[in-house]
């Protein structure tokens, strides 16, 4: 029996992938040298990216990618580029006591950083514990991530006809060509400009709130870190307190950028030729639009009138499971009554958790317990086809939500025949079947992880919440970064057992890669016939 | 006028049929048995051959033809037959074509294929059903002078108000006329005191309002309603393109179509139609689809005997009207005996169209009226023309008999053609004509 997958120039292709991975080290390095701090971790990783990638590569001179290599090239990548991106947590954490020296831990925070979720295991977010080019590299790991999902979902999701990019197929730019190589290059240049120019306008702007003196905290720093991982929908922050550290300006000025994050990158494209009303007409993009309204409404209405502080219980769950080295609620105050804060909170959460970046404005432990309910339906929702946000996407919901009315129409005509129109254009049922084998997937990899948590648990010792371990895993499997109680904006994932870690490495992995391409390379058949 | 034909099925026999008594009509056709039959039934030279090749439309006489149309049942050889032609000679051309893609290039580059005037024998077919669906009790509408004046025939069913009463005690109505009433294969024209009975048709010509007026007053319940819930059976080409028209009128027709990959072609197609996939013979399916609420069952499925069934069955459950696509011209009177309300044959309406064209430049418009018994022509008056000038009182007796002025416009403007009613050159007559004195009435108007 003989491999039908030319695994060999799988591996080149990655090889490639890690050899450029070299390049993006020179941010961190930069960094180090303008603080005074060591180089040394970025230097080896650097040298080990080189050598692994050239070594890869001479397994193959001249790859040729079908769409079986494609799959392989997709999954392994974001696996090898997190297992070279974790060696700068392990060099610089060894020897002190930084949680990153345990290589899970490592791992866990560079699967984080690269599938842009945003879930630590750091137990201490701080400059004093760890460098400014290490925080960097944190920051920066989910700025390259939301760049590979960009070129995925965009350019290579529709070639291996996965995930909900099909249905964007007609809308990316660029011929369709069987081999992936050329529409990649000619297709990612225009997407990459669109995410690198939005990137940049934010960090000038966050960086020019600090020089009008509106924001104190938000130095060059900080301005460049979180520019890294708003438009990649990542959520890490070299801030504790994530962006309950900023001034209350900073935090309306970066809701729309997490709304443009979540937003399908052809549109910008189409805004950029010229096209300024191809957004207005997209159905997913309004979709996406009125469900963050209605969401916000919803959630500034119930904090209004009751989300203040946090009751007694909240409180003291939320103290009980900051875990440690992670600040306890530093500062609540009071939301009901008050209008902006209200309406602020309510609009950073939803958008954020919707288009899961997973920053946060605040501990929303501390919110009452049906403004926390909006938190987890938003848990569920995800960015739009063609962005970096991840979970189930808008697109599947809209479609979902359009053949539920077919159904309903079909059972009183049953041999009425409604193609399901996106745009008008009519969808081919065989997509449609894939976002109902999809989001069924998702939701049993949902109840199965949690299932995982929970046993390994019970069987540790450790003190976890069903709602605990169902959050935890809808917001890795989402790729959101935090969920509720122990796992809150706040706290962080260390207490759990290297077993649940690794689940939710993988759960990570999994959900970034939309599911399909990593479950088809454990299939049989994909291998052999 | 010299006249080559291409092809000799129903159409092409039909047109040269009706062009062989004025005109010198040459048919060219690549079956020996039916070119021999044609010489002995029609005073026609008829050619065997194909008249795609130069050589046999040299015999045809290319060189001297003012007019040649292309009317065999494929779409490509018309339209190569008409490129040729044009190539070597200078006839006006029409080429008769079933798909509308051709008709859509043809309309968004006219002359291409050198084809001057394309007639889509399907869309011509859906046209016509849609233009019955906006007077449904009518067997069939035409307009002139651009829609401000409507031809219409209606048969006046047996518990109508008006049977039983005279011409002008029923015509209580301004700017409308009663041209005709044909009763047992007799054009009348009628007089103030012809009697209407029961089963008889009646063909009127005015304003469009007027007309729908007429038809309420024939039968109260009804007849001046247009038709708004609409069942197509049938998602040929022809069903296809009446779909798409119901859905330019902004009405949610419902397609009915047995192919399950056809139903999913139309449903794709048509975003404002309810396409269903089923056998529109099945009692129980229309039974459930409430067909006895429907306004207009169209049967448009591709056989005679099919869209029959169809329609007595439809009407059978209790659907209002029914129009049925009817391939035989034969099977028209007959469709329409047995209870189906319109018979639509596609020959004949791509004939009236075609006959439009030969007599480019003589009148404005045609209308077929009675299975080819009468016509309704729409005729600019120039100064040479009898009516110029003069009162119609005056005109009609240097005219034969069997003509009626139906309506006048002038400017665009209708005007009540009364018999002391002077018509000036450039005015629009729209008048009714017995089929055997048309040519006599076309030269001297």
């Amino acid at each position: 029996m003989t491999l039908r997958v030319d695994w060999r120039a799988s591996a080149s292709m990655i090889g490639t992938v890690l050899k450029y991975l070299a390049l993006a080290l020179v941010i961190p390095v930069v960094v180090a040298i303008r603080y005074g701090e060591s180089t040394l971790p970025f230097l080896v990783t650097a040298a080990v990216a080189v050598a692994i990638g050239l070594a890869l590569e001479r397994l193959e001179t001249d790859p040729d990618i079908e769409v079986r290599e494609g799959f392989l090239v997709v999954a392994i990548t974001w696996l090898a580029v997190s297992l070279v991106g974790a060696i700068p947590y392990l060099i610089a954490g060894w020897g002190t006591v930084s949680t990153l020296a345990n290589p899970i831990n490592a791992l866990f925070e560079s699967m984080s950083g690269f599938t842009t979720t945003g879930a630590t295991v750091m137990g201490e977010i701080s400059t004093e514990q760890h460098s400014h080019a290490l925080l960097m590299w944190r920051q920066e790991s989910q700025w390259l991530g939301g760049m590979g999902i960009v070129v995925l979902a965009v350019a290579i999701l529709p070639k291996l006809s996965v995930g909900g990019a099909q249905l964007m197929d007609a809308e990316a730019p660029g011929p369709g060509i069987e081999k992936l190589t050329p529409r990649i290059a000619e297709t990612a240049r225009a997407l990459w400009k669109a995410y690198a120019g939005i990137t940049i306008l934010e960090m000038l702007l966050l960086y020019g709130l600090h020089l009008a003196g509106m924001a104190p905290e938000m130095t060059l720093f900080n301005a460049v870190a979180h520019g890294f991982t708003t438009m990649a929908t990542g959520g890490f922050s070299p801030e504790a307190r994530s962006i309950e550290a900023f001034a209350a300006v900073v935090q309306w000025a970066i809701i729309p950028f997490m709304m443009a994050a979540g937003t399908n990158f052809a549109l910008f494209w189409h805004v950029l030729n010229g096209e300024y009303r191809e957004p207005f007409g997209d159905p997913e993009f309004r979709f996406y639009v009125g469900l963050l309204g209605a969401l916000s409404a919803i959630g500034a209405g119930l904090l209004f009138v009751d989300g203040g502080l946090a009751s007694a219980t909240t409180a003291a769950a939320a103290t009980h499971y900051a875990g440690v080295g992670s600040d306890v609620i530093a500062h609540t105050f009071p939301i009901a009554g008050d209008v902006e804060a209200a309406l602020r909170h309510a609009t950073f959460q939803v958008v954020s958790i919707v288009t899961t970046t997973g920053y946060a404005s605040m501990d929303f432990n501390a919110w009452s317990g049906p403004a926390q309910y909006v938190i987890v339906i938003a848990m569920f929702v995800g960015g739009s086809a063609g962005s970096t946000g991840g979970a189930i996407k808008i697109v599947r919901w809209l479609i979902i939500a359009k053949s539920i009315r077919r159904e309903l129409f079909t059972t009183v005509h049953p041999e009425a025949v409604r193609p399901i129109r996106l745009a008008g254009r009519p969808l081919d049922d065989r997509a449609i079947r894939g976002i109902y084998v999809f989001t069924l997937l998702y939701f049993v990899l949902f109840l199965l992880g949690t299932l995982v948590l929970a046993v390994d648990a019970a069987f540790g010792g450790t003190e976890l919440s069903t709602l605990e371990a169902m959050t935890a895993c809808a917001a890795t499997l989402g790729n959101i970064g935090p969920g509720l109680a122990g796992v809150g904006p706040m706290n962080h994932y260390l207490g759990f057992d290297p077993a649940s870690k690794l689940t939710m490495i993988g759960l990570m992995w999994i959900g970034r890669l939309e599911i399909l391409p990593v479950l088809v390379l454990l299939s049989r058949s994909y291998w052999r016939s | 006028m010299h006249v080559i034909i291409i092809g000799a099925g129903e159409v092409g026999s039909n047109i040269a049929e009706s062009l062989s008594a004025s005109h010198e009509v040459v048919v060219v056709d690549i079956d020996g048995d039916r070119v021999e039959s044609l010489t002995y039934s029609l005073d026609v030279l008829a050619v065997e051959g194909d008249g795609t090749t130069m050589e046999i439309l040299h015999n045809a006489g290319i060189e001297e033809a003012d007019l040649f149309i292309a009317s065999t049942d494929s779409d490509e050889a018309n339209i190569v037959a008409c490129a040729t032609a044009k190539a070597i000679g200078d006839p006006f051309t029409i080429a008769r074509v079933r798909k509308t893609e051709f008709l859509q290039t043809w309309e968004h580059a006219p002359h291409a294929f050198g084809v001057d005037f394309m007639v889509s024998t399907d869309l011509l077919t859906a046209q016509e059903i849609v233009r019955i669906a906006r007077l449904p009790t009518a067997q069939d509408v035409d307009a002139f002078a651009d829609g401000a004046i409507h031809m219409a025939q209606f048969a006046v069913p047996e518990d109508s108000p008006l049977a039983d009463l005279t011409v002008s005690e029923a015509d209580r109505f301004e700017a409308l006329t009663f041209a005709a009433i044909l009763r047992d294969d007799e054009v009348t024209i009628p007089r103030g005191d012809t009697r209407i009975e029961a089963d008889d048709q009646i063909v009127v010509i005015g304003i469009p309002e007027r007309v729908r007026e007429f038809a309420a007053s024939l039968e109260p319940e009804n007849g001046g309603d247009r038709a708004t819930d609409v069942l197509v059976v049938g998602g040929g080409s022809i069903g296809y393109q009446a779909a798409r028209l119901f859905e330019g009128r902004n009405l949610t027709p419902r397609l009915i179509e047995q192919d399950p990959d056809r139903a999913r072609t139309l449903a794709e197609d048509l975003p404002g139609t309810i396409v269903m996939e089923s056998d529109a013979t099945d009692v129980e399916f229309l039974t459930r689809e409430h067909v006895e609420d429907v306004d207009l069952v169209v049967a448009a499925l591709d056989s005679d005997e099919k869209n029959l069934l169809v329609s007595l069955l439809a009407r059978r459950l209790g659907a209002s009207r029914t129009v049925a696509v009817v391939e035989h011209a034969d099977y028209v009177d007959l469709f329409e005996t047995v209870g189906v309300d319109v018979g639509v044959n596609p020959r004949e309406v791509t004939a009236e169209e075609i006959t439009r064209f030969t007599r480019e430049g003589e009148t404005e418009n045609v209308a077929i009226v009675a299975s080819d018994r009468a016509e309704v022509l729409e005729i600019e008056i120039d100064d040479t023309s009898t009516l110029a000038g003069r009162s119609i009182r005056e005109a009609a007796a240097e005219l034969p008999a069997g003509i009626v002025v139906g309506a006048l416009t002038r400017d665009g403007e209708y005007v009540t053609p009364r018999g002391d009613t002077v018509v000036e050159p450039g005015d629009h007559a729209v008048v009714f004509v017995d089929t055997s004195i048309v040519d006599e009435v076309v030269g001297k108007l």
